[in-house]
């Protein structure tokens, strides 16, 4: 199996092959990104985040499920937390969407965060760049369940959608640092439970204090469970989309992706060689200096970095 | 570079058995894999594109309900026409003796019943998946 080959031709196996080299930091993973890189560009990605529980999963299965009854391709990634303790992880966002599972066209694809902070994989944004390259026109990403220091979905999606459910008043209070700043649009779901309408009322209140910026993020009530108001979703999304071709914000996040993509692989690259230079038995005896107090952390971490680029 | 085995818990058929499957899916998880669970009541064709998307090293197939000959077997050929026949494929719970030898002819690896240390189920995973260097 030629793995380059097959994402461009979008086979299924190559795809999950090329997803699961990146993730590992795999070289093979660089090289096919590589090869399929001028190909993409082409997906429209949606983050979704949002507190555990909110509906995100269902949710995205139906919106999967409505845009591939129109004809169109749809890529799902979905992060679970891994344990910090084992690495292991139950990645169980798949089992809500197994109405989705097996419709032609929808590509799900499970991640454990892999001790990430941001709600996210390391990989997700390659991930993304892999199910791009292989044709497809939608890409979901959907978070950890998130509370409001997880924003990383904000630097990998165009437009992000912050999922909520009812009677998680102070919840919002809580966000409204963290997620509530990266939303293009609010969705309060489980609207068929009491309170939708209290959510919604507090979520407006707390963005009117938000400065705008020609777009102000809509907030939807729908209920996944139900399958009703996800075509507005879909709207909403479209009408974003919109917005951002118009006011040229597009162009403009599409160079900050292309930065985030160079900065992901230098990220990667110097931590890895920081962490060699840290296992040399010279440095062994310097830490013991550190530890000893007879040197200081900066000192030692002058001293590392300065050799790392003699060396390369 | 850091390999993570990943493993596809997967309950084909009717069968509403789930205790077994989440305890293993916990203990695989405790063994540092990352787990898929495909929760109750899937079809083979499910099965094997969710392992094929996923791109899992092992499924496990639980099935308590006694309709593990035509089900596993089914599992297993489907992944063959996939072109996923690399994939190991394990299968345990309420399964005589005497199945045992036709399942193994039919392409699953493994057959663990019921009272299979979950070390015993971890160690098999470990000692049979081949990851590449
Ligand atoms: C608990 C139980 C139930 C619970 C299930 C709760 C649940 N959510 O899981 C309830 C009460 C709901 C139930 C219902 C029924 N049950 Co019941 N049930 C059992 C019982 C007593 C224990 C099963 C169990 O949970 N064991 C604990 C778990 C941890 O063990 P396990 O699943 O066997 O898994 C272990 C190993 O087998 C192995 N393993 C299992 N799968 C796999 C897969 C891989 C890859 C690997 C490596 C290992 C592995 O590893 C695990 C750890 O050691 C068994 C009898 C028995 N002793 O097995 C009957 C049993 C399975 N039930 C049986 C029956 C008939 C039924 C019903 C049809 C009864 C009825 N007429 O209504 C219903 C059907 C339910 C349904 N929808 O399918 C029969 C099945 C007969 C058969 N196969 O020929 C059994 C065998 C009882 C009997 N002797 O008749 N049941
Ligand atoms: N009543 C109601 N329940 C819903 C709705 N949408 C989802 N649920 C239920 O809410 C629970 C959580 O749904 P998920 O889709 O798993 O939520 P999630 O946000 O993906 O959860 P995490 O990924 O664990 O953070 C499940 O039991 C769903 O069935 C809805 O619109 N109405
Ligand atoms: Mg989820």
């Amino acid at each position: 199996m030629d793995v380059k080959l097959g994402v461009l031709a979008g086979d299924t196996r190559a795809v999950a092959r090329a997803i699961t080299w990146v993730e590992n930091g795999d070289p093979r993973g660089a090289e096919v990104i590589r090869g399929v890189y001028a190909s993409t560009g082409r997906a429209y990605i949606v983050g979704l985040t949002g507190s555990p529980g909110a509906g995100k999963s269902t949710l995205v299965s139906r919106l999967a499920a409505l845009l591939a009854a129109r004809g169109q391709k749809v890529g799902i990634l979905a992060v679970d937390p891994s344990s910090p303790f084992s690495g292991g992880a139950i990645l169980g966002d798949r089992v809500r969407m197994f109405d989705v599972a097996l419709t032609r066209d929808v590509y799900i694809r499970s991640m454990g965060t892999r001790g990430a902070l941001g709600g996210l994989n390391r990989a997700t944004r390659m991930a993304a760049r892999i199910l791009d390259a292989a044709g497809f026109d939608w890409i979901f990403v959907e978070t950890v369940g998130a509370g409001q220091a997880e924003v990383d979905v904000h630097d990998v999606a165009y437009t992000t959608a912050v999922v909520m459910a009812p009677g998680m008043g102070d919840d919002i209070q809580a966000m409204k640092a963290g997620i509530m700043e990266i939303g293009d649009l609010f969705i309060i779901n489980k609207a068929d439970h009491d309170g939708a309408d209290r959510t919604a009322t507090q979520v407006e209140s707390v963005l009117q204090l938000s400065m705008t910026t020609g777009w102000n993020p809509p907030v939807l009530k729908v209920s996944a469970e139900l399958n009703t108001g996800i075509d507005n979703v879909v709207d909403t999304i479209e009408r974003h989309h919109t917005h951002l071709v118009a006011s040229g914000k597009l162009d403009a996040l599409k160079i900050r992706m292309a930065k985030l993509d160079v900065l992901e692989i230098l990220k990667a690259r110097l931590a890895d060689m920081m962490k060699q230079q840290l296992e040399q038995p010279a440095v062994q005896v310097e830490l013991e200096k550190v530890a000893s107090k007879q040197s200081d952390p900066y000192s030692l971490a002058d001293i590392i970095f300065e050799q790392s680029w003699r060396n390369t | 570079m850091e390999q993570k085995i990943r493993v596809l818990v997967a309950k084909p058929g009717l069968d509403g058995h789930d205790r077994g499957a989440k305890v293993l899916a916990r203990a695989f998880m405790d063994a540092g894999m990352e787990v898929i669970y495909t929760g109750i009541r899937r079809t083979p064709e499910q099965i094997a594109e969710v392992a094929v998307q996923e791109d899992v090293d092992v499924v496990a197939l639980s099935c308590l309900s006694g309709a593990h000959n035509t089900l596993f077997p089914k599992v297993v050929d489907l992944l063959k026409e996939k072109g996923a026949d690399d994939i190991l494929v394990m299968g345990g719970g309420v399964i005589p003796e005497d199945d045992i030898p036709f399942l193994k002819e039919h392409g699953i690896s493994e057959v663990f019943g019921p009272g299979t240390p979950l070390a015993t189920c971890v160690d098999y995973i470990r000692s049979h998946v081949k990851k590449e260097a």
